[in-house]
């Protein structure tokens, strides 16, 4: 019980904190919103082939909302040494980890719920499978929060967690299918793209609201939670090898 | 006021922190080589040395934020060498910076450290009020951390120590870039923590606060513990030690050389004050003004100095803690 008082604490001040104030507001929800609208008007689509371009639109959402902020403050709070007091805190690595990702992981799955929500009022969704939409919001959050703070763990500086995060984010646009399939890749750059947890929660993605699925989803949500827990476990690995020295 | 110092080194004692050769390496420096100690429950033990000495890894190590490479630790009975965590609910730590998060309000940063040890809501609204009352912060409690301060940052970083009532307190460095009237009140509040039942562990480089403050003091250079005791047997080793000092009324860098040369017996040196003469036997100032003075220096006062513990310091550890001092201000920031 003690130790769920300070997870929920933790998460609550990163809450108000970090994932409330606008610039996390506008990276998490307008930056993608002006891709979508540039996708549309470049290639002159009409509102019916918004559920092609609405897998994209989701998974870039809870991609930028949940990386825009996470690796960012955690190298800070590292580097203020006011993580040391999580640190000493009496808790578990594991649940304070937990707690330190809990907001970015809400921030980006309430994210991926605005351009869905948007796209309602735009266009028919009545074919989309709702089954599978939910648990792969959450995975992807999850996937992406994790890759963030892999990020924020392995470098020093806030400007390196900015710039590593851009590293891995901008290539995953291109290369996870958000907006064209793996398979029309250049074949070289095809294996990068398996190598990105993003690539799976986009196809469950695909497969649910267009039906373009590339594997079954079984296979994706299972590659994704593997994923999901090798991240966590290199986390956990680099702070018990860097930070507790 | 301050400390009663009451509490005074008994092998019936129940230890509170035990630690039996431990050692740690960075790279190819050895921060602390198979140090041992023990602190008992009711104790302000006092850790001193300069900077690098060891002092911040200790705590780091006793703490949880370091793993040493050998011996072992316990912690109220609790075997903490492989499961660090084991005793984080008994402790409080205040480290060498605040470190506070700078957009919470004080009221709220107490709240959340609160938070961390499993308090419920109720319970840490009135602690921390309670505590930021005992510091004199309540006036800026809804005050955003980053506003306060240095003096006023260093109270709450105490306050956020101590909000969970812990059986023992890390200082680390707790007046060092502060106020001479704010690191009064920290170490009175310390006095005051201590006497109501804390057992407190305090890294200091300000050895007349070690010895106002701590019933036991170790010296700590280079990664090993020079010496320990309590401040009175340490100041033993003075005994029988005589120190006069004299000041000029220009100032002159020369003044040790006819002491030296005339009383062989004598030590001299020269201090910011202006010379220092040490001997074993007492010493008669009436001759020394003299030579002084028929060396051309013109004397504008002598006086007897009680050796200290600053005396003792110098003595076992051949470090100057004047130097110790200043180096330690110039990187905070600011005297104490």
């Amino acid at each position: 019980m003690k130790a769920w008082i300070a997870f929920w604490n933790i998460l609550l001040k990163d809450v108000r904190s970090y994932y409330l104030k606008p610039p996390n507001i506008s990276w998490g929800l307008l930056f993608p919103l002006v891709w979508i609208t540039m996708f549309l008007i470049r290639s002159g689509m009409g509102m019916d082939k918004l559920p092609d371009l609405l897998p994209g639109l989701v998974s870039l959402s809870i991609l930028f909302g949940t990386t825009s902020v996470l690796s960012v403050t955690v190298t800070f709070e590292k580097k203020g040494r006011s993580f040391e007091r999580l640190l000493l805190a009496p808790i578990s690595l594991q649940l304070l980890m937990l707690a330190k990702t809990s907001g970015a992981i809400l921030f980006g799955a309430i994210n991926a719920f605005v351009p869905i929500l948007a796209a309602m009022f735009l266009t028919d969704l009545s074919a989309v499978n709702w089954n599978f939409i939910v648990p792969a919001i959450v995975l992807i959050a999850v996937s992406s929060t994790f890759l963030g703070l892999f990020i924020a763990v392995s470098v020093k500086e806030v400007f390196e967690a900015q710039t590593f995060s851009n590293f891995f984010r901008f290539p995953m646009i291109f290369l996870c299918g958000l907006f064209f399939p793996v398979h029309s890749l250049p074949v070289f750059l095809r294996p990068l793209s398996y190598a990105l947890p993003l690539t799976y929660g986009t196809d469950i993605l695909r497969g649910s609201m267009a039906g373009t699925n590339m594997m079954p989803f079984g296979l994706d949500f299972l590659i994704l939670s593997v994923f999901c827990a090798v991240l966590f476990y290199l986390t956990l690995r680099n702070i018990n090898k860097k930070w507790i020295t | 006021m301050i400390h009663p110092k009451t509490n005074q080194t008994d092998d019936h004692q129940e230890s509170l922190i035990q630690v039996d050769r431990l050692s740690k390496r960075f790279d190819e420096i050895i921060a602390l080589d198979e140090i041992s100690f023990s602190v008992n429950r009711g104790d302000i033990f006092g850790f001193l040395g300069p900077n690098g000495s060891g002092k911040t890894t200790t705590i780091n190590i006793l703490t949880g934020l370091s793993r040493p490479d050998s011996g072992t630790i316990r912690v109220a009975g609790l075997d903490c060498t492989k499961n660090p965590k084991a005793a984080q609910h008994l402790i409080g730590i205040v480290p060498d910076e605040s470190n506070l998060y700078p957009e919470l309000s004080g009221f709220d940063n107490l709240c959340f450290c609160a938070s961390l040890y499993g308090m419920r809501k109720n319970e840490r609204k009135e602690r921390a009020k309670e505590l930021l009352d005992l510091f004199g912060l309540h006036e800026a409690a809804d005050r955003k951390f980053a506003g306060y301060s240095r003096g006023m940052k260093r109270k709450l970083t105490l306050a956020a120590g101590m909000i969970h009532r812990p059986q023992i307190l890390f200082l680390d460095e707790p007046t060092t870039g502060i106020d001479v009237a704010g690191a009064r009140q920290i170490r009175q509040l310390t006095a005051d923590l201590n006497a109501n039942g804390t057992t407190v562990f305090l890294t200091t480089h300000y050895i007349e606060e070690a010895e106002r403050l701590c019933n036991r003091i170790a010296f700590i250079v280079k990664g090993r513990i020079n010496r320990m005791d309590t401040p009175e047997n340490l100041m033993r080793q003075t005994q029988g030690q005589h120190i006069v000092q004299f000041a000029f009324q220009a100032t002159t860098e020369k003044a040790c050389r006819p002491i030296m040369a005339e009383f062989p017996d004598c030590r001299c040196k020269t201090v910011s004050e202006g010379i220092r003469v040490e001997s074993p036997q007492p010493i008669r100032v009436g001759p020394l003004v003299r030579l002084l003075e028929d060396n051309g220096m013109e004397v504008s006062e002598a006086k007897k100095i009680l050796p200290t513990l600053e005396d003792v310091f110098v003595k076992m550890t051949g470090i100057e803690a004047k130097l110790m001092k200043q180096e330690k201000e110039k990187k905070m920031g600011g005297p104490a």
